[in-house]
């Protein structure tokens, strides 16, 4: 909540600061900024790549922020850490009162750190204890246990630096806080601050560190680049096959009424199928093996590129396949000239959805069972609580799915610069 | 003998709903080689039925269309056809599109090349003759149409409206293109038209159809084609007998119109 509300926040402040300082040095001219009106015309809106890169820093400087990242100068407060203490007053069952110091020592999790010396001699029954706790976690105290008559009944613990505690009661010290439990031990949480401790958000540098690590050394026997390199090879694997055959029951759909009658069921029923929800039934007919999975994406892919290639054949416009025939061409040249030509920017269109949706496919398929790819580096890190694998790992299956589309996108522009011009 | 004859031509279509439609009745007409035929009509007079037919798009239910003597059984490449617009192929050059037709039937770059380049002359596109389609205004992908049409060398041309989506002025040029390459070929051409003063002015024979059932209605044998071949068309369009013979036919078509608005008001 407070992250979402910081994020708006440096949202609109970044949004003010641009219109003040693109006001103080507006002097472009071109179409666009001479329109009057802009809102509602959706050909004047383009994105605005200062708010692009201003976007990614603020996220980088909110996670930062709540990660206490060297990458960001300021942070939200952190977690407690280092050492102090609490004076607890004890009523032994004669009826005294005396009071100890509990020493604590708040340490990182991962750090080897020893107990606080304390001296063990009472001052009047009461000993001082010795306590060391993670950062971000809790520990469970009974001061009572060294105290002379400690164990007795009648004695307990009454205060806590001053202030009156009983079971169920939490009262504050200086640095966090103590509940006491039922049965009159001290449950001590220092404080955790706004920062995000690391098995839940690790900082972008660990991450970062991470990825240099499993780039070098791998992870599970197969090293970072085989994970990925598998998945993607699985993809186009799978969109090959599918677009092979996808592509030619497409065109003979679009062609000849048999195919249409005899394929329209099957790819009308297919297509809103999830290929998520084949994966059960792809593992009990071929198992998690490497052949499942490409089976997989090439279901995932075959419908679609199916009906790409069906919706590039409907969109020929008879008036070119006549002028075809009446320049003399035969059925096969018109094939090759004109429908295929012209089906190609529907063909790209479905090949950037197919490909979308196989990688994302893949990733799934990879959850579930695999031995390796980049699905199952996440699903394998997260048993492990190793939150920075999962992390660099959808950080980097959303730069590979990006990159596809990125590339497919370049792909069309060059091949079928005739996209929509027609 | 007739270069192209029609002969007694009817075209019956079945509807989903058990009617029929007539759009052609008993339409009978001889093209000698060269004479240049505008057809014109209010809409749903059968002129585009006739021209698929003629083209071989359409096969009649009635009559037939003998070319040279030869029965119209499918489209061919001796019939070359014109479109209105988007029947150019946009994945190729100008060039290509011009060539396609010798290239599907096999002839050799070497003997193309220079048809292609003299027909980009022709219709004036010698410097854009690598561009592509979608690069082009549509007046220049209307000539590339002619020319690509040329290159075949047809016996006839049809052609469909091929100047309806142009803006005013750009039409008046190609119409003059359109009398040029008539007068330079020598080919037997049928225009089909909407616009009663283009049909005037091209048409060397003018047929206006009237529709249900689609039917010649009346033929005119006209000097204008022949008057404005290199000259300013806009002089021919001064001629007293030109301003005569358009609202003669204006309000013959607008008599049609009336008459179908007025049956259709009484079965409804």
């Amino acid at each position: 909540m407070i992250v979402f509300l910081l994020y708006l926040t440096i949202f609109a402040l970044a949004y003010v600061a641009y219109r003040f300082w693109e006001r103080s040095r507006r002097h472009i001219h071109d179409f666009d900024s001479l329109k009057t009106v802009t809102f509602g015309d959706e050909s004047a809106v383009s994105p605005n790549r200062f708010a692009s890169v201003v976007s990614i820093i603020a996220l980088f400087a909110i996670w930062g922020a709540f990660t206490g990242s060297v990458i960001t100068p300021l942070h939200v407060p952190g977690p407690f850490v280092g050492d102090t203490s609490f004076t607890y007053t004890a009523r032994n069952a004669a009826g005294e009162t005396d009071d100890a110091v509990a020493h604590l020592r708040v340490y990182r999790v991962g750090e080897e750190v020893d107990l606080p010396e304390v001296s063990d001699q009472p001052n009047v029954f009461a000993v001082d204890d010795a306590v060391k706790i993670g950062a971000w976690r809790s520990a469970l105290s009974r001061p009572n246990e060294n105290d002379i008559g400690g164990k007795e009944d009648g004695y307990s613990l009454i205060a806590i630096d001053g202030q009156p505690i009983a079971p169920g009661e939490t009262v504050r010290f200086s640095d966090g806080e103590i509940t006491m439990t039922n049965k009159g031990s001290l449950s001590i949480k220092p404080d955790k601050g706004w920062q995000m401790e690391p098995i839940w958000l690790p900082a972008p540098e660990a991450v970062v560190s991470r990825l240099g690590e499993i780039a070098s050394e791998g992870y599970k026997n197969f090293s970072l680049w085989e994970h990925l390199g598998y998945s993607l090879g699985r993809v186009l694997v799978g969109f090959v096959i599918g677009s092979i055959i996808g592509i030619p029951l497409g065109y003979a759909m679009g062609l000849s009424n048999w195919f249409r009658g005899w394929f329209d069921p099957i790819v009308e029923f297919m297509r809103p199928v999830p290929p998520l929800a084949l994966i059960p039934l792809i593992i009990i007919w071929f198992g998690i093996g490497e052949e499942g999975k490409i089976i997989l994406l090439f279901l995932a892919a075959l419908w679609i590129m199916t009906i790409a290639a069906r919706a590039g054949v409907s969109g020929v416009r008879i008036s070119k396949v006549h002028a075809a025939y009446s320049l003399g061409a035969s059925k096969w040249q018109i094939l090759r000239h004109v429908i295929v030509p012209n089906s190609l920017p529907e063909i790209f269109t479905g090949a950037r959805v197919a490909m979308g949706v196989c990688w994302g496919t893949v990733v799934a398929a990879e959850l579930v069972a695999a031995d390796r790819g980049a699905g199952m580096m996440i699903v394998n890190a997260s048993k492990f609580q190793l939150t920075d694998i999962v992390i660099l790992g959808i950080i980097l299956i959303g730069i590979i799915g990006y990159g596809i589309d990125i590339l497919m996108r370049m792909a069309e522009k060059w091949l079928v610069p005739w996209k929509g011009r027609g | 003998m007739g270069n192209l004859v029609i002969d007694d031509l009817s075209m019956r279509f079945d509807l989903p709903n058990g009617g029929s439609v007539q759009a052609l009745k008993n339409v009978s007409l001889e093209l000698a080689k060269g004479e240049l035929l505008a057809v014109l009509g209010p809409s749903g007079c059968g002129k585009t039925t006739l021209l698929n037919i003629v083209a071989g798009f359409l096969a009649p239910t009635g009559g037939q269309v003998t070319l040279n003597g030869n029965k119209v059984t499918g489209p061919g490449a001796e019939r070359g056809m014109v479109f209105q617009q988007g029947a150019l192929f946009e994945w190729m050059s100008v060039r290509r599109n011009i060539s396609f037709g010798p290239d599907m039937a096999g002839k050799p770059a070497s003997e193309t090349a220079p048809i292609v380049e003299n027909l980009l002359r022709t219709v004036g596109l010698q410097d854009f003759g690598d561009k592509m389609i979608y690069e082009l205004s549509g007046g220049m992908q209307q000539r590339v149409a002619l020319a690509r049409c040329l290159a075949n060398d047809p016996d006839v041309i049809l052609m469909d409206e091929p100047l309806g989506a142009l803006d005013a002025l750009t039409r008046e040029k190609m119409q003059g293109l359109v009398l040029k390459l008539w007068k330079e070929t020598g080919k037997t051409i049928i225009l089909i038209t909407h616009s009663v003063e283009e049909a005037l002015l091209l048409g060397e024979r003018l047929l206006v159809m009237a529709p249900r059932p689609g039917r010649i209605h009346k033929e005119y044998h006209l000097p204008f084609a022949e008057m404005g071949v290199g000259r300013d068309l806009r002089l021919v369009k001064k001629e007293p007998e030109f301003a005569e013979r358009r609202e003669e036919i204006l309000s013959m078509i607008w008599d049609m119109e009336e008459e179908i608005m007025g049956r259709q008001e009484e079965s409804a």
